[in-house]
């Protein structure tokens, strides 16, 4: 009796309202659709907000060390963290010279691999090389790190080092003792890290040149390197600027593998030899063992300054790459 | 630039001569990038297996100067990292993925793009800074949430560019077919173009967890470290990334050993994520 009471009262008007005509779907969810739309795009926008944020943060917390330097943190080069003095000159320097060098060295190298892998040898080689070139950006960087600490170093201390020394030492780039750790096994780890990227995006704007462009040159009796020369390179220079601008911003930022060859030594030297400091090492360094606020504030200008740089970089290589080449960019 | 009459001025033996030397170099540039792939293996495995063992795997690490323990709450502590960041970065990186592709028009999907493509060239030393600033500090206490958090956003750009590249790929027949029966938009968008193109977006996803297992520098400050267990999210957490770089920075002969031991363990689960989503998944895809 009481059931039927509650069954009258409360539930049958509900199935009415389901029963009448339309949809049924729609009587029971009429707004889920914009409802879904409108989640996924919040959520999108959280990907732009995720980056502002980022910049928000890390300007908010590095406030003291702007208030307190100025421009001269960017200009000085004592890094005291006991009397509270911080420069950044010398980890910006490491930096600079450690990623140029490091591209300097992969460019070459990579649009070589890019160009054999795509112009030269057939496509049952190709394939096993080009993936073994990209397996090369699967290593985590602490295994990167670790073989630079036990055979890179020594290797380059006991054989490079001293025959460089030997042959160019009338260059200040090659003089002082043979460590190993240092600035020269940060830039070959660097360039080894940095040579799929740049040959995987190279050959992404070969492959987007007409094949009749290259047909062209053979027909009129080019050899394959002036082929290559005449209408493969020619036409990918912006795209291949692009590829080693993009490697140029993964240099910057990486941490780990060089945070641990490079000797951590906040110091301008004009020897490769000498051991240095690039800002993300000095973040990784001290940022867990900053206890003042000063050097809390002064490491997250150098990460401000660190997100800028690789900020602006990488805009610039995206949009070269996105305009001119058309070639699709996944990281 | 060069034109071709001035090739052409050269003698043909020179050219023949040129082109020979410069396919030889391009060979060789292949080659050197391939030897430190080699040297970096090897050693790894030699090294590796000469130094892993059984109590390697379940034991905590030994205290200073005892010889034995392992790691095996680092790597208990490397999955419970995988496991919060992929809960963060799948949830957001697919939704964006699949705004941009099925919704996103206009300039408001072109700067979400551009975002995307820009928080995933952000240094992950950065990120680990952003994530220590945002959680750390406020919870006054590093934390394996706090890991788990930095490198889910490190997977969101990755999962989502791969996920709206993918979506992509669907005809828009397919969707038109789906709408034509009256479906709503969002079952659509679920059921057959997001199921359609699932094993590739697995693989996607895969790849981002791939990267983010090796990552160490996002975690120096947020998960930190622990050399004991640890079944509390709001507390440090071990992970093998950051125990393999401890030990390698150590002055111990000891833990050198364990550091290569933990690198061979952390190569091999890299690549057996990479490797499975690349080749287990991949006949599926071009099938889609």
């Amino acid at each position: 009796m009481a059931l039927d009471m509650v069954a009258q009262r409360c539930i049958l008007p509900f199935r009415r309202l389901l029963k009448r005509k339309g949809d049924p779907f729609q009587m029971c969810w009429p707004r889920i659709d914009p409802l879904f739309s409108f989640t996924l795009k919040v959520i999108a926008l959280g990907v732009f907000a995720f980056l502002a944020l980022i910049a928000f943060f890390l300007f908010y917390s590095a406030w003291p060390a702007i208030l307190r330097f100025g421009w001269e943190f960017l200009r000085t080069s004592t890094w005291d963290p006991v009397k509270e003095i911080f420069g950044a000159l010398p980890v910006i320097y490491g930096t600079v010279i450690s990623s140029l060098f490091a591209v300097a060295i992969a460019a070459p190298l990579s649009v070589g691999i890019a160009l054999f892998l795509n112009e030269l040898s057939p496509r049952k080689i190709a394939t096993p090389i080009g993936f073994l070139v990209e397996m090369l950006a699967a290593i985590p960087s602490v295994v990167y790190g670790l073989w630079g600490i036990f055979v890179l170093a020594p290797w380059l201390g006991d054989v490079v080092q001293p025959f460089l020394g030997k042959w160019l030492g009338a260059l200040p780039l090659f003089q002082g003792p043979p460590y190993g750790v240092g600035m020269l096994a940060a830039i070959i780890i660097l360039a080894i890290m940095i040579t799929p990227t740049i040959s995987s995006i190279s050959k992404e704007v070969f492959q987007a040149i007409p094949r009749s462009d290259r047909e062209a040159a053979l027909a009129l009796g080019a050899t394959r390197w002036e082929m290559m020369k005449l209408s493969v390179l020619g036409r990918a220079r912006a795209g291949i600027f692009g590829a080693v601008i993009l490697g140029l911003g993964r240099a910057l930022g990486e941490t780990m593998a060089v945070t641990m060859v490079i000797g951590n030594r906040s110091e301008i030297s004009a020897s490769l030899f000498a051991p240095g400091q690039t800002m993300a090492s000095v973040i990784a360094n001290e940022y867990a063992e900053a206890t003042s606020d000063l050097h809390v504030a002064a490491l997250a200008e150098i990460g401000l300054v660190l997100f800028g740089v690789t900020f602006l970089i990488n805009a610039i290589a995206r949009l070269i790459i996105w305009k001119v080449a058309q070639v699709k960019v996944t990281r | 630039m060069i034109t071709f009459s001035e090739i052409a001025a050269q003698g043909y033996t020179k050219r023949k001569f040129k082109n020979r030397l410069m396919c030889l170099l391009f060979f060789v540039a292949a080659l050197v990038a391939l030897t430190p792939l080699f040297s970096i293996m090897g050693y790894v495995f030699i090294k590796g297996v000469g130094s892993i063992n059984w109590s390697f795997l379940t034991q905590l690490p030994a205290p200073v100067g005892e010889s034995g323990g392992g790691m095996a709450n680092a790597l208990v502590g490397t999955c419970v990292l995988i496991v919060l960041a992929s809960i963060i970065g799948m949830t957001s990186g697919l939704a964006t993925g699949i705004y941009l592709s099925e919704y996103g028009r206009g300039k408001l999907a072109t700067i979400i793009r551009f975002s995307a493509d820009m928080l995933s060239s952000v240094p992950s030393i950065v990120i680990g800074l952003f994530v220590y600033i945002l959680i750390v500090r406020p919870m006054q206490s590093f934390s394996a949430l706090a890991g788990g958090v930095a490198l889910g956003v490190i997977m969101i750009p990755t999962i989502a560019r791969s996920a709206e590249e993918l979506l992509k790929l669907v005809p828009a027949s397919v969707r038109e077919a789906g709408l034509a029966l009256g479906l709503p938009r969002w079952k659509v968008t679920i059921w057959i173009v997001l199921k359609g193109s699932l094993s590739g977006i697995i693989t996607g996803v895969m790849l981002a967890i791939a990267r983010v297992a090796g990552e160490t520098a996002p975690l120096l400050f947020t998960a930190l470290g622990n050399r004991f267990w640890s079944w509390n999210l709001t507390q440090p957490i071990g992970s093998l990334p950051v125990q393999i770089f401890t030990y390698s920075i150590s002055p111990f002969e000891e833990w050198h050993r364990q550091a290569w031991a933990g690198a061979l363990v952390l190569v091999l689960l890299v690549f057996s994520i990479n490797l499975g989503a690349r080749f287990v998944f991949r006949p599926q895809i071009s099938r889609d």
